[in-house]
């Protein structure tokens, strides 16, 4: 199968039913995962703390569903796990504004950010977040009508059953509608696209044999196996 | 083969260069038979784009040229499909910066999948390739997760054509030359003989660790020679045997801004 057909068969019951395939998402937008650099984000190379989002792309390669094994490569013990509340795009959005973001909202799903740690943001390769199957996300599009507000949703995330992260919405440097509004000031979105609002940090690292479990209220629980690629 | 994909009359066509001949008035042949000329056509980017991988400082030449000191890996960046324009389209030029740049690339296009491909085997997954300018606006470039979008995926940014040229009909990708006009005027010259990392080592770097596959392109950098661009300027992107790319920088006001 390639690498990212299974996604599409994300159960999405809403206009426009079908994922794009177009997955961003927002770094450094959970206030945890800003501290968690401490003075290093005034600093060189960074000299300063972000000033417009900083947003990342997830390649069709990356695209998951629940479920898929995701491989840690040969020479990495770790993977990083970013959960995040991704927003999907139900009209083009283009010059949204905060007020009305959500008014181009079709839904909300689950989405982890995987990566191969890397401690350097500056210009970091992308073979740390691109690999395949390393955007595993549903595991359904949640209709906007049934989530009351995205900008006071928990999102827990288990290894193996146990919890190791607890994390809301509500702490967000840029919640749904102003990150909306910033993001389509200068790039529009698509229908079926997905905006990732961004992981708490520091954000947990999972081994080979174990299986994460991302949950957010009245979304469902995303899960994935990491399993070692050398095994 | 060369091909385009233009809108035309209602509809989206398949068109190649019109064959010469001294009744047809026309630059282009639709596939139903009709010659149209280049003006009458909206083109669109001449391929169906999947994921869009692009080169920063690629040619050691432009690399000097920012001060940029020497690499062991590929600086490679992703963009959206939200930026791509086709031939003849119109980028805009958000008011207030200062510096806003074209860099003409060598796309790539991926016709096979390619996963974990040797650079010996690599060419064999190219179905063909197309001019690309890939607008910056270098006002927006932060520190942080290099380079950003705002600086790199705006919309209407990233120009694609205006043709699809067969791998077969390019006979060395490695030896094409490249140049820039801006209103006429050359201002960048390169050729990718040049290119730090050649398209077979991209292709072997890349599917190391993301399956590629057919629609994916590669936008293989751009050499020194980037210059500011203001509204009206209009933008000419040549590569040898690929054809001219053509853009126009628009203000806000064109956009409602």
């Amino acid at each position: 199968m390639q690498a990212g057909a299974s996604c599409f068969s994300i159960p999405f019951d809403v206009p426009p039913y079908r994922l794009s395939g177009t997955v961003f998402g927002a770094l450094l937008n959970h206030r945890s995962a800003l501290a968690a650099l401490g003075d290093a984000a005034s600093r060189p190379p960074y000299d300063a703390p972000p000033d417009a989002p900083v947003l990342f792309i997830k390649p069709r390669n990356t695209l998951a569903a629940s479920g898929r094994v995701v491989m840690i490569p040969a020479g990495t013990s770790e993977l990083e796990v970013g959960a995040s509340l991704g927003l999907v795009i139900g009209r083009t959005a283009c010059r949204v504004p905060e007020a009305r973001a959500l008014d181009y909202v079709a839904g909300y799903l689950i989405v982890a950010d995987v990566s191969i740690p890397h401690s350097n943001y500056y210009r970091p390769s992308i073979r740390f977040k691109a690999r395949d199957g390393y955007c595993p996300l549903g595991p359904a599009v949640t209709a906007r009508a049934a989530v009351a507000n995205p900008d006071m949703l928990t999102l827990r995330t288990y290894f193996d059953g146990s919890l190791v992260q607890t994390a809301s919405t509500a702490d967000l440097i840029r919640p749904a509608g102003r990150l909306l509004a910033d993001v389509t000031e200068f790039m529009t979105l698509a229908p079926g696209d997905v905006l990732a609002l961004g992981a708490a940090g520091p954000a947990p690292r999972v081994g080979p044999g174990r299986t994460v479990a991302i949950e957010i209220d009245g979304l469902g629980t995303l899960r994935i196996p990491f399993m070692d690629a050398a095994a | 083969m060369m091909r385009a994909r233009v809108a035309y009359a209602g509809a989206v066509h398949d068109a190649t260069p019109a064959p010469p001949h001294p009744s047809a008035r026309g630059d282009l042949q639709l596939a139903d038979g009709r010659v149209v000329a280049e003006d009458e056509v909206v083109w669109l980017p001449p391929f169906e784009p999947g994921t869009v991988i692009a080169l920063g400082l690629n040619y050691a030449d432009h690399a000097k040229e920012l001060a940029f000191k020497a690499q062991d890996e590929p600086l490679v960046f992703l963009k959206g499909p939200g930026t791509l324009l086709g031939h003849r389209g119109v980028t805009r030029r958000p008011s207030g910066v200062k510096f806003m740049h074209y860099e003409c690339e060598l796309a790539v296009v991926i016709g096979r999948p390619a996963k974990q491909v040797a650079r010996s085997q690599a060419l064999a997954h190219v179905a063909g390739y197309c001019i690309a300018n890939d607008y910056a606006v270098r006002d927006y470039l932060e520190n942080w997760y290099r380079p950003n979008l705002r600086a790199k995926n705006r919309d209407g940014a990233t120009v694609l054509g205006p043709w699809f040229v067969d791998a077969a009909d390019v006979a060395d990708a490695g030896n094409l030359g490249l140049r820039t006009f801006v209103n006429g005027n050359l201002t960048q010259t390169g050729n990718t003989r040049d290119l730090i990392f050649d398209i077979p080592c991209l292709i072997e770097y890349l599917s190391a660790f993301m399956t590629l596959s057919p629609g994916d392109v590669i936008l293989t950098g751009t050499p020194e020679g980037v210059a500011n661009v203001m509204p009206g300027d209009v933008v000419t992107s040549e590569i040898d045997g690929l054809g001219r790319l053509v853009n126009t920088i628009a203000a806000d006001d064109e956009f409602g801004r």
